[in-house]
């Protein structure tokens, strides 16, 4: 690799202040770093510092979001077969399908999220933040395949602008990123956004079968009740429409599990969260009210985007709570946000995306009295002595 | 026994290169320096110039907001130079040692003298600035009077020597003599930490007019901050002296003896030293006569001190005030080809995303690179599990950098010192200068409160 490092070095002049492409310093920095670690070595403070770095934390998430990923090309193909009756493609050719379909997505999500990512930095006169590699993979996964390619590009700037970069860039934005551009998009063009024709590829345009129904599970359960829903095994499994990564529960929890061993994800959160899905499910089902509350709790778990929600979006420790006591409280809350919002919500179906970004915006609140309390505990003891 | 208190939170740093217990004779160097960088917030005023003669105990310089701090020669001989660095800012003043006259400060019995005249000896040896008080965790101001003074026995940075083994081998019956000095200062307790297995050196476990505590679990539980936290934290108005075990004996010395007199027994450690093990030094001594013919190959960088919170010095630079330790570690200025993606089984890391994890107990060579860089805090929840206080990190940085007084003091600024924080600033995967930070807080509050 001594080659390609001189070479590096060789035209590293050139973007340094001064040099031909001076404004493409950042993307140098960015790529030169990518490819090489950096050779700065410690000059303040501790002499030695761990390996650890946010290429390494992201990279982690991206790969804990490879099976989601995975899956859902696959279920992209399945669904075509089954709204166009198509019975004699094999699981490959299903995957490619689906593959191909989402790659396009993938490719504008990172080419605009980055571009405007590359500009801040240089802006900024700050290195590139890793950030947006997860963010530009999280997007295509919580959009319905048939959404336009330019409503991607213009999502992911509207929420890269204004959901990050005004506050400052990764670590200062208050909203989930990838929620942004989701929740921009649903309220913008909430034809493509929801209903039952955007969740399968193709069914847009062209029509399904007579008697086929493209609707998610959850909005089957609000229109027609639960007795039209798939089978809790489906759901879990995954084979359902929905948006591309967030089907399959089983696929999820493999990524969940990738993201607990490495300790890159929140335990807290993930916990909190189920349990107050769970808790509030149980109680609905106990108390009754709406034919909605009739659907057993554990389905709130395995329908719709709650999976997804809880280990990828909830969890962004930017926007989540940070302190840990916040965590349990903002997790039990978005958990039970999710619920009344499916349940009692005429309007909407799914309340995975509303609950977290509206919890997003309490978090500080919540971490404000957890960090008080820290504080009275402090003042408390200047009395006592 | 005491009881023991037990701390789950910090980090044991796995790094090479241990000390072997033998202790080695004093090795004869002539040149010797104070720095003044040695003393966080100190502004000194010089009392001495080039060529003038000095002797052991000879005043240097003194503090220009407390002028009865002063700071003394360690050695007698002659100023050879005074360094200094951008915009005249004093750097250190180099002794060329020569002879070996000591300035008497004459015998006395602390138990049978003042408080005042305690002070008064300290204060005119030189031996004064070996006292800190938190909150600041400066050199302490005299006419004060701490709550309590807190010394803690053992030391749990990475690779620092074993301060028992330490004590075995200082001169022996000058311990009791510095404890009665100290409990003259202070109308409290003294505080002696130790850790779960307590001493086995006689005079020290005999030690009277003391209360021993016992502290288990990683670094930093060795920490007189993190120790003084669990059992009486410095809460607003209070204040508390620290010192180092061995500067107990040096002030037993003055007691006993008359002279300014701070021998210690450090460790030299680290992957990049050869024949690692115990030497006799004196504070401002070059550790030159430590390295000489035990340097490894290859780019080296020599700290006194440990590795989270030393400094950087040359091969002849001085062994520092406060330090115990010479570590040295191999230079990390290199590139490193898809490193940050690199499963990382060589690689020591608080994280759970090295495959090192799954194999405990092996040791690592780890050098200065900065593996990664600078970013916006990002992730949470992990730095609170190097830091055993009841305090919100990352909280009490972004209070910092936002210069909110209130904030700081409500958050715990009194309690902390840089070196509290240094396992924070080690694991931070967004490479922030941390200590430096804290310093720099603690510094708003001392102008603040004046």
């Amino acid at each position: 690799m001594n080659f390609l490092l001189k070479k590096m070095k060789k035209i590293e002049p050139l973007f340094e202040k001064g040099g031909r492409f001076e404004k493409l310093h950042s993307v140098y920095d960015g790529f030169a770093t990518f490819l090489f670690v950096s050779d700065k070595v410690t000059t303040k403070g501790s002499h030695i510092r761990d390996y650890m770095d946010m290429k390494r934390t992201m990279t982690v998430v991206l790969i804990a979001l490879m099976p989601a990923l995975l899956f859902g090309c696959y279920n992209i193909g399945l669904q075509h077969t089954r709204a166009f009756g198509i019975n004699d493609w094999t699981l490959l050719q299903m995957f490619w399908f689906g593959f191909l379909k989402l790659l396009p997505m993938i490719i504008v999500s990172y080419l605009t999220g980055l571009g405007i990512e590359f500009i801040a930095a240089q802006i900024r006169g700050h290195e590139i933040n890793e950030g947006y590699l997860v963010t530009g993979m999280l997007i295509p996964l919580i959009m319905p395949i048939d959404v336009p390619l330019w409503m991607v590009a213009i999502s992911v700037a509207f929420a890269v602008i204004l959901g990050k970069e005004v506050f400052g860039g990764t670590g200062m934005n208050i909203l989930n990123p990838a929620l942004t551009a989701r929740a921009f998009l649903f309220f913008s063009y909430p034809g493509w956004m929801t209903g039952d024709k955007v969740w399968i590829e193709g069914l847009a345009k062209n029509g399904a079968l007579d008697g086929f129904s493209g609707a998610t599970p959850l909005a089957l359960a609000k229109l027609d009740g639960f007795a039209q829903m798939p089978s809790p095994m489906d759901m879990f499994i995954g084979t359902i429409p929905g948006s591309v990564g967030e089907t399959s529960t089983v696929a999820i929890l493999i990524g969940a599990f990738i993201l607990l061993v490495t300790g890159v994800g929140s335990w807290r959160i993930m916990l909190s969260m189920t349990l107050g899905a769970l808790g509030l499910g149980l109680l609905l089902n106990a108390t009754g009210g709406n034919e909605y509350t009739q659907i057993p709790a554990y389905y709130h778990l395995i329908m719709g985007g709650f999976a997804f929600g809880t280990v990828f979006m909830a969890t962004d420790p930017v926007t989540a709570a940070q302190t840990n006591t916040g965590k349990f409280i903002y997790g039990a809350l978005t958990g039970i946000m999710v619920v009344v919002i499916r349940v009692f919500n005429p309007a909407y179906p799914e309340g995975t995306m509303l609950a977290i970004l509206l919890m997003n915006v309490m978090a500080p609140l919540i971490d404000h009295y957890v960090v008080n309390a820290n504080i009275r505990r402090r003042l408390k003891r200047v009395r006592t002595a | 026994m005491s009881t023991l208190i037990r701390l789950r939170k910090g980090l044991n740093i796995k790094l090479a290169g241990k000390a072997e217990k033998i202790l080695l004779p004093e090795v004869a160097v002539t040149r010797y320096g104070v720095r003044f960088a040695d003393f966080p917030g100190l502004v000194a005023r010089l009392e001495v110039q080039e060529g003038d003669r000095v002797m052991a105990g000879s005043v240097l310089f003194h503090d220009k907001a407390f002028p009865e701090i002063k700071f003394v020669s360690p050695v007698s001989g002659v100023v050879k130079e005074i360094i200094r660095g951008e915009k005249r800012a004093l750097i250190e003043v180099v002794i060329e040692q020569q002879g070996n006259e000591r300035i008497d400060f004459g015998p006395a019995d602390p138990l049978g003298i003042t408080r005042e005249q305690v002070t008064e000896k300290l204060l005119k040896s030189g031996l004064w600035p070996v006292l800190r008080q938190r909150p600041y965790h400066i050199v302490a101001r005299p006419g004060t009077v701490p709550r309590d003074i807190f010394i803690s026995a053992f030391d749990t940075a990475p690779l620092a020597p074993d301060l028992d083994f330490a004590m075995a081998n200082v001169h022996g019956g000058h311990l009791q003599a510095g404890i009665n000095a100290l409990t003259r200062l202070t109308d409290g307790k003294i505080h002696i930490s130790q850790d779960a297995e307590g001493s086995r050196v006689a005079e020290l476990k005999n030690l009277k007019n003391v209360e021993f505590h016992r502290f288990s679990g990683p670094h930093p539980a060795g920490n007189v901050g993190v120790q003084i936290h669990h059992i009486a934290p410095v809460s607003k108005g209070e204040v508390v002296w620290t010192l180092d075990l061995q500067d107990v004996v040096a002030i037993g010395k003055l007691f006993g003896t008359g002279f300014h007199d701070r021998e210690k027994v450090i460790a030299l450690a680290g992957p990049g030293a050869q024949h690692r093990k115990y030497h006799r030094i004196r504070p401002g001594a070059s550790v030159s006569g430590v390295l000489k013919g035990n340097l490894g190959e290859g780019n080296l960088r020599i700290i006194s001190g440990n590795v989270l919170t030393g400094k950087k010095i040359s091969p002849d630079g001085s062994f520092g005030f406060y330090d115990n330790m010479v570590t040295v570690i191999p230079e990390g200025d290199y590139h490193e080809f898809f490193g940050w993606a690199a499963p990382g089984l060589k690689k020591f890391s608080y994280w759970r995303t090295f495959l090192s994890k799954l194999v405990p107990g092996r040791e690592y060579e780890l050098d200065t690179n900065l593996h990664g860089g600078h970013r916006a805090f990002v992730v949470t929840g992990h730095y609170e599990n190097v830091l055993p206080m009841d305090i919100y990190p990352v909280h009490l940085l972004k209070a910092i950098m936002a210069g909110d007084i209130e904030l700081m003091e409500n958050l715990g600024i009194y309690e902390v010192a840089e070196e509290d924080f240094a396992l924070c600033e080690y694991i931070d995967p967004s490479k922030t200068e941390i200590q430096e930070l804290i310093r720099s807080g603690i510094n708003m509050m001392i102008k603040e409160m004046n």
